[in-house]
């Protein structure tokens, strides 16, 4: 009896693993097609592997300008947004004074909002400032909008901190600006990867505010990019799937070696 | 359990520290003006981002007309987007898009028990089943739009698995676009609620298990009796979490696989927001879709504060 539910265990997690992989095998065997070979034959092993699809991507399509704009963006927007995190965090959790715990609430509130209600408001901000087509854009978005995880997630790390560590050091007479930098900062090495890695998921995977905001072809983000040549070049699919391929593989490649930062980070909006 | 006899040392050293405001862990005796300084960058940026659109987007939703000349028009937005079959209908397919959430809650949560045993590869499977979660909506919305396409993949396999009459074109039919949005839905989010369920089973202790099985409870009675209530609270803060979500960020699944299509049929809240506003340029009807949104994703967020609020302090 042990036995038999040993198995169907198995099965079931077989299957799950086929459902939860087919759309990627897919995509990658469509990619390593010619699409002559696709129409005969579309959900079948790709026998007669051709990477032709994967440098026509390369030398039709500006990709490469859109990973650098995708690759900027990311580091730009989860790069300021951490460092002022940290810093409203430490205030937070370490400060004094009024009004601490009123921030930490509201960003709690602000985590859920949709972006989408943002989005006008933005945008003809955006149109005054002149930087429509302009990766500043979305960069200065995307750091509000990973702000308030980004509070959240640090006050909660930062009150499991002990706090004799701090009052040494206090007590040592070290102003606060050496107590972040050289009690604080080192102890978060792991978290901060953690969620670096979140919010370059986030950024990097974003479609709507870059595919309003970025409407020249060189200013694109990967994202909006393939959203855009989706329309242009519907009907072949497997160059489609190469270009969205090259899109997953720098996420697949990161989620292989750093997994138990992915799954810490993603899930650390649920519970506390 | 009470708030009060859970006090760690941590606590009580501080509880010396500072009688006054229990929820400070400064050692900074008087009240300073650095840590204003330290969150000055963040409080700039959320007025920007935050403050500033909340403000606008319901001073637009009076307005009609474009940037440079707008002209007061009261409540007309309101009474035209309700008027507007396009916007409820879109309103409707958010909320038919709720039913993925009981869907994507039991399943995970169903397959989170099923594996939490220790057995070989199981670590492996459930790095498996996360993946999606963390693939970009874009390109996985492309290659299920060749997947559920009319005579696609999934229609091909149904033929030959001699399934024929479940056929169906799962994109382009009226009334069956919504659902396979929900189906793409539930195939990203699904690996990440067993993620967070084993995670809680894990911190569930052995003992409590041990003992009903000792006093001979069965396999589904442990499931139902001890580990789901449990982890309850996981199991809210995910069905919030999840209705948010389907709420507010499936703009991507819609744009991706249907463009709203066919006729609208498949249009949520955030793609009328964004057709309104970016395609047709009626600013005034997109803020106001967009304020009407707001509305109802609060009533999900106050929700999603209380829970939260209510487990911080029973953890405290």
């Amino acid at each position: 009896m042990q036995h038999v539910r040993n198995v169907m265990r198995q099965l079931l997690l077989v299957v799950i693993s086929i459902v939860s992989l087919y759309p990627v095998w897919f995509m990658l065997s469509t990619a390593l097609k010619s699409t002559k070979y696709y129409t005969l034959d579309p959900t079948g092993f790709p026998y007669h592997v051709t990477f032709s699809n994967f440098s026509a991507v390369f030398h039709n399509w500006p990709i490469l300008l859109w990973m650098r704009n995708s690759l900027i963006v990311t580091i730009v927007a989860v790069g300021v947004s951490t460092v002022i995190s940290i810093m409203a965090a430490f205030a937070i959790v370490f400060g004094k004074g009024r009004g601490r715990e009123s921030l930490f609430r509201s960003n709690i509130a602000l985590m859920a909002i949709p972006p989408v209600a943002l989005l006008i408001p933005m945008y003809t901000l955006m149109v005054t400032l002149g930087l429509i087509n302009q990766l500043p854009s979305v960069m200065i978005f995307y750091t509000g909008l990973l702000v308030p995880f980004s509070v959240f997630f640090f006050v909660n790390f930062f009150r499991e901190i002990p706090l004799e560590l701090v009052e040494a050091a206090y007590m040592d007479g070290a102003p606060h600006r050496r107590i972040l930098r050289k009690i604080i900062v080192p102890l978060s090495g792991a978290s901060t990867i953690t969620l670096v890695i979140v919010n370059a998921i986030f950024v990097w995977n974003e479609l709507l505010v870059a595919l309003v905001f970025l409407q020249s072809n060189t200013s694109r983000t990967l994202m909006a990019g393939l959203a855009l040549y989706q329309g242009r070049y519907v009907t072949n699919e497997p160059l489609l799937m190469a270009a969205a391929f090259f899109s997953i593989l720098p996420l697949v490649v990161l989620y292989i070696f750093g997994q138990r930062f992915f799954v810490r980070g993603l899930t650390a909006g649920i519970g506390k | 359990m009470s708030s009060m006899d859970a006090t760690t040392p941590l606590q009580e050293l501080f509880d010396k520290e500072d009688q006054t405001a229990p929820d400070t862990r400064s050692v900074w005796r008087r009240h300073q003006l650095w840590p204003y300084g330290y969150m000055a960058p963040v409080l700039v940026a959320l007025g920007l981002v935050f403050g500033y659109s909340f403000i606008e987007v319901v001073r637009y939703s009076f307005y009609a007309g474009s940037v440079g000349q707008l002209t007061y028009v009261g409540t007309a937005n309101y009474k035209e987007l309700f008027a507007d079959p396009q916007f409820t209908h879109s309103m409707f397919n958010n909320f038919k898009l709720l039913a993925t959430v009981p869907i994507v809650t039991g399943a995970s949560l169903a397959l989170a028990l099923i594996i939490n045993t220790t057995f070989r590869g199981v670590r492996q499977y459930r790095a498996i089943v996360f993946l999606p979660y963390i693939l970009p909506a874009t390109a996985m919305g492309l290659s299920f739009s060749y997947l559920l396409q009319g005579k696609g993949v999934l229609d091909g396999l149904l033929h030959s698995l001699h399934l024929s009459f479940l056929i169906h074109d799962w994109l382009g039919s009226p009334s069956w676009v919504i659902f396979s949005i929900g189906g793409v839905i539930v195939w990203q989010q699904f690996g990440f609620g067993v993620v967070v369920f084993s995670a809680a089973l894990l911190s569930v202790p052995g003992e409590t298990v041990e003992a009903a099985r000792i006093d001979g409870a069965s396999w589904w009675v442990v499931q139902r009796r001890i580990l789901i209530p449990q982890i309850r609270r996981i199991i809210e803060f995910f069905v919030i979490l999840q209705a948010i979500i389907v709420l507010s960020s499936v703009f991507t699944y819609v744009y991706v696989l249907t463009g709203g299509g066919p006729a609208y049929s498949s249009s949520v809240m955030e793609f009328f927001i964004y057709q309104n506003g970016f395609e047709n340029g009626s600013i005034g009807i997109a803020s106001a879709a967009a304020v009407v949104l707001l509305a109802i994703a609060s009533v999900f967020i106050a929700f999603y504060i209380w829970v939260r609020v209510r487990a911080t302090k029973q953890d405290a």
